[in-house]
């Protein structure tokens, strides 16, 4: 399984915290991750189709082309406003 | 060189990090940076919430420090974030850097608030008299990190 963790506006607006997909063993891009996830509604869609979103892999900052498969942890997340 | 990062939701005493840093062998010059609330231009702030992804956040700060230490001789970085809710003119950031002469340590400081308010996970939403909002990111943040590049 593939651990999704959403922040932020984020996961208010997308009403999630925690989504878990499988991906049955499968080398995946965060990509096509993000083409499932798109897929499940209109709000999801939309919510997750924004430019400025931000993505990580086993907590680290990665391009949408980075690779994920079982047993990673992959968070989306809107653009940081720390400090 | 050490290095000191904290998450923390408890507030932090600005002098005893001072001491602190001013300890460091060879240390002849230390920069301190508070970030604190501030209040919205029309009075209206209530509160602020920090959010932030628990983990990643400490790693990301780490390898901030890391950064800076790579471009400048530093003796000591202290980096503390505070999450939950704040109130106005609370502190929520400190950054504190010892090293031999002044113009590294002021480098790196903002350095590191540059690199900070761009790559670590965080996240501020306003409690305000009209409503709760999240903060967006500001363009001048981004340009900021320009200039290291």
């Amino acid at each position: 399984m593939i651990k999704i963790l959403f922040f932020a506006a984020l996961r208010e607006r997308l009403d999630c915290e925690q989504y878990l997909l499988s991906c049955d063993g499968k080398m995946l891009q965060v990509a096509d991750v993000l083409q499932q996830l798109q897929s499940r509604c209109q709000n999801w869609q939309q919510e997750l189709s924004r430019t400025d979103l931000l993505c990580a892999v086993n907590q680290h900052l990665v391009p949408l082309t980075a690779s994920v498969q079982d047993g990673d942890e992959l968070a989306f997340f809107p653009p940081v406003t720390g400090g | 060189m050490s290095i000191f990062v904290a998450v923390q939701s408890d507030d932090f005493c600005v002098a005893s990090e001072y001491d602190e840093l001013r300890r460091h062998s060879a240390c002849g010059a230390v920069v301190t940076f508070s970030g604190l609330v501030r209040e919205l231009s029309d009075n209206t702030l209530h509160s602020m919430t920090l959010e932030h992804y628990p983990g990643m956040t400490e790693q990301a700060l780490i390898a901030i420090a890391q950064q800076a230490q790579s471009r400048w001789q530093l003796g000591a970085v202290h980096i503390i974030h505070r999450v939950g809710t704040l109130k106005p003119n609370e502190q929520i950031v400190f950054v504190g850097i010892a090293s031999a002469h002044r113009a590294a340590a002021f480098a790196a400081c903002e350095f590191i608030m540059d690199y900070l308010k761009n790559r670590a996970p965080f996240w501020k939403k306003e409690h305000t008299a009209s409503g709760d909002y999240w903060v967006g990111a500001k363009a001048s943040d981004q340009q900021a990190l320009a200039r290291w590049e």
